[in-house]
């Protein structure tokens, strides 16, 4: 009898879930609800029903259909802008991907005081991304007395025109991010390198590996999980770009930094009238589905990469 | 731990209780009184500015018992007044320019005004022309205009002077700017002329007023059936103009993305030799930019000698939210009067708006244009005469020169948008030597088309 009654489990009621604390898991779990709820999930939901209407929020919405998505489409300044986030994508892949992990490696190498130059590695990370950049801004001054210029001119350079040309804009802009961003990246690169075991190394040496071999065949392969999860997210990140055009150029020099960012902010702020929301929303529900299939299309293959 | 319970619940119950006797108290009291906010200053005005301000809402809850008002400081641009008309953000009173109030009383996003504007003493007084741009279509004021400008040209006189040129003969026709522009830039190593090149509509509108000043158009026809004509040959002119003095005389300077602010403060800091703006400005480099007023010259915009030559003219136009009840309405349109036109038509409040400015060390006697008739306009300059405290001699060209000037409003559809469109065209001028001009005013015009036509 005693058996029995040890493995039958006590009957479950409400009583029983607000007695075994089910009701303070409710309290606690309600603000992190109504948080993401409010400002996450209900945004998100009201961006697909304002892709479908013509609304500029002060007058009454009317149904539309696919209006808008053709309508950004057929906008000249569409493929200027994907354009120029392609580029600034680019450009970042190809300058801003390798610097942190080749400061990481290097600071990994120092043996004194290593902690000075991870804080410093970080410290532009630490400064406020509005601060910084017009910062720059005044240093990106085009005059020959401009801090960069004057810089350039101890090397003989001639001075540069920095944001004030179509062709230096971009670049430009990509310095300045590379700049404010790579430090976060090194310091995750600093935590994985701890994870390569130094007897892989030993073993290199007594192989006859120089240091440039030793990083191509050893520290590159091991890090390559994390190296392939910083790709994606650097290419999400620079994807959806708005801060550094729209501080330093307002997407100008001609249209020359205009991002697709920067593109929605124009469609539904740029009009003093009354923005057109159904554009913005329109091609930022492109743009996150353009990105979530880039993103499922890459994780799938580099699946056989990243595992072991 | 049961009388602890009881008597957290009867704490609860007691202070509900005493909130709602606050609530109901302050209801009370609030049914005597009404609240407005108000646009203040540009944000970063000088705590000077800011106090003669205060002093002058003060004046005005002393003579208005039932109000309260509440400074907001304010800055028309053209984003952030789309994203605060779209939160219903905006302050109860609240500034627009002449290109945008007629349209936005059309949609509804301002409140009419009409019942208490027609009950001011000086109704009748106002210019027709002016008070239309606050006027919808069918007849309902939603705006009372506060303040008209022209375009003129601003110079610096101790550039001019260093650049051995008479600072008190300033350049009256382009070529002569293009000359003394190219004279300051070698001798003293400033940009001798600099143009607004921002992407916020400003590079746009600064190059309307240019191809006015030669005598062209930007739109024919009104409403949405207007026809774009950016491409006409004197706008094309007009980029040469730049192109020329840009890449030929490199007497631009070197930096070309600036707006209204940067362009003041470049200025007053004494980094430009010529620029263009409404002639209203120098209030701004007071308040913002601390300009040495011995630098300070204002002239008339050069015309060509095209008989459709003339200078462009805006103003600014003081509104009500459209959400404001009754009383609020009522109170808005008594501090418009008070703080906006009375200095205007009243001797006894323009010398006391004139002593709170002179007192706080704000500039007094800014030229403007006549929001009313120009007997007025004349008697009211004749009021506070004694309180200028501009260096007026040194305006002395425009004040004498504007009046014989044809004076054209601004493209009457879509302006903002003719302007955006016409942004890129000025930076790629400016940045590009090889620019193809026509090809970008092409497109351009098919931009600034599409918008009149859907009246955006």
């Amino acid at each position: 009898m005693t058996r029995d009654s040890e493995h039958r489990l006590p009957r479950r009621t409400p009583l029983t879930w607000v007695r075994s604390g089910g009701l303070s898991t409710l309290l606690f779990l309600l603000p992190l609800l109504f948080v993401f709820g409010a400002f996450s999930w209900y945004p998100i939901v009201r961006t697909v029903v304002m892709s479908v209407q013509h609304t500029n929020l002060v007058q009454p919405a009317t149904w539309v259909g696919l209006k808008n998505f053709k309508a950004v489409v057929h906008d000249p300044l569409f493929p200027i802008a994907v354009k120029n986030t392609a580029y600034f994508a680019g450009l970042a892949l190809l300058f801003g991907y390798p610097i942190p992990l080749i400061g990481a490696v290097l600071m990994s190498e120092v043996r004194k005081r290593r902690g000075i130059y991870s804080a410093l590695a970080y410290l532009p990370v630490v400064i406020p991304p509005v601060v910084a950049v017009l910062l720059w801004k005044t240093f990106y001054d085009a005059s020959s007395t401009g801090v960069f210029n004057t810089i350039l001119g101890w090397v003989h350079i001639s001075p540069q025109p920095w944001l004030q040309s179509q062709g230096t804009a971009m670049p430009s802009l990509v310095l300045e991010s590379t700049w404010a961003n790579a430090g976060g990246t090194v310091i995750i690169y600093l935590a994985a390198l701890t994870s390569v075991n130094t007897e892989l190394y030993e073993a290199a040496a007594v192989d006859g590996a120089g240091i440039l071999r030793k990083i191509w065949h050893i520290t590159l392969p091991q890090l390559r999980g994390v190296l392939l999860v910083t790709m994606i997210l650097q290419i999400i990140g620079t994807a959806q770009v708005f801060l550094e055009p729209y501080l330093f150029t307002s997407g100008g020099p001609a249209n020359s930094t205009l991002t697709v960012l920067l593109l929605i902010y124009n469609y539904a702020f740029g009009n003093s009238l009354g923005g057109d929301y159904g554009k913005a929303t329109a091609l930022s529900l492109m743009l996150a589905v353009f990105l979530a299939l880039f993103s499922w299309i890459y994780l799938r293959a580099t699946r056989s990469w990243s595992t072991e | 731990m049961k009388s602890t319970r009881r008597t957290t619940c009867v704490a609860v119950a007691v202070g509900c209780l005493l909130i709602a006797c606050a609530t109901a108290a302050g209801a009370t009291a609030s049914a005597k009184s009404v609240t407005i906010s108000v646009a203040s200053l540009i944000p970063g005005s000088s705590a000077a500015a800011v106090q003669q301000f205060n002093q002058q809402v003060a004046q005005f809850e002393k003579a208005n018992p039932g109000i309260n008002v509440q400074p907001v400081e304010y800055q028309w641009t053209a984003p952030t007044f789309a994203a605060k008309l779209a939160a219903g953000t905006l302050p109860t009173v609240f500034e627009v320019p002449f290109t945008d109030a007629r349209t936005l009383g059309e949609n509804g996003q301002l409140a009419d005004i009409t019942s208490y504007v027609k009950k001011l003493p000086y109704y009748s007084k106002y210019n027709p022309a002016v008070l239309a741009e606050g006027t919808t279509s069918k007849g309902k004021i939603v705006a009372l205009p506060k303040g008209a400008y022209a375009q003129a040209l601003h110079y610096n006189r101790k550039l001019f002077v260093q650049a051995g040129l008479n600072p008190n003969k300033p350049p009256s026709t382009w070529g002569q700017v293009i000359t003394d522009a190219k004279i300051i830039a070698q001798k003293t190593g400033k940009a001798g002329y600099a143009e607004m090149g921002k992407s916020d509509n400003t590079a746009g509108w600064i190059l309307t007023t240019v191809v006015y000043s030669l005598g062209g158009r930007m739109e024919t026809g009104s409403g949405t059936s207007a026809k774009a004509t950016l491409t006409n040959p004197l706008t094309v002119q007009a980029l040469n103009m730049l192109k020329k003095m840009r890449w030929t005389d490199n007497s631009m300077g070197s930096n070309f993305d600036m707006g209204w602010s940067d362009i003041n403060q470049q200025f007053a800091a004494g980094n430009i030799g010529m620029y263009i703006s409404g002639s209203d400005v120098y209030t701004n480099l007071v308040q913002a930019s601390n300009i040495d007023p011995s630098i300070y010259g204002l002239a008339p915009i050069p015309l060509s000698k095209n008989k459709n030559a003339g200078v462009l003219g805006g103003g600014t136009l003081a509104a009500v939210k459209p959400s404001a009840n009754a009383a609020q309405k009522a109170a808005a349109v008594k501090w418009m009067d008070f703080f906006y036109e009375q200095p205007l038509v009243s001797k006894p409040q323009a010398v006391r708006n004139a002593q709170t400015l002179v007192a706080n060390k704000q500039p007094v006697g800014v030229p403007a244009l006549p929001i009313f008739n120009l007997k007025q306009y004349n008697l009211a300059n004749t009021w506070i005469k004694p309180y200028i405290n501009v260096p007026l001699g040194q305006m002395k060209p425009f004040t004498t020169g504007v009046f014989k000037q044809k004076l054209i409003p601004e493209p009457g559809s879509s302006t903002q948008s003719v302007y955006a469109a016409l942004d890129p065209v000025v930076q790629a001028v400016l940045t590009d030597k090889n620019a193809d001009v026509e090809s970008l005013l092409e497109q351009a015009n098919s931009v600034a088309q599409s918008a009149i036509s859907s009246g955006a």
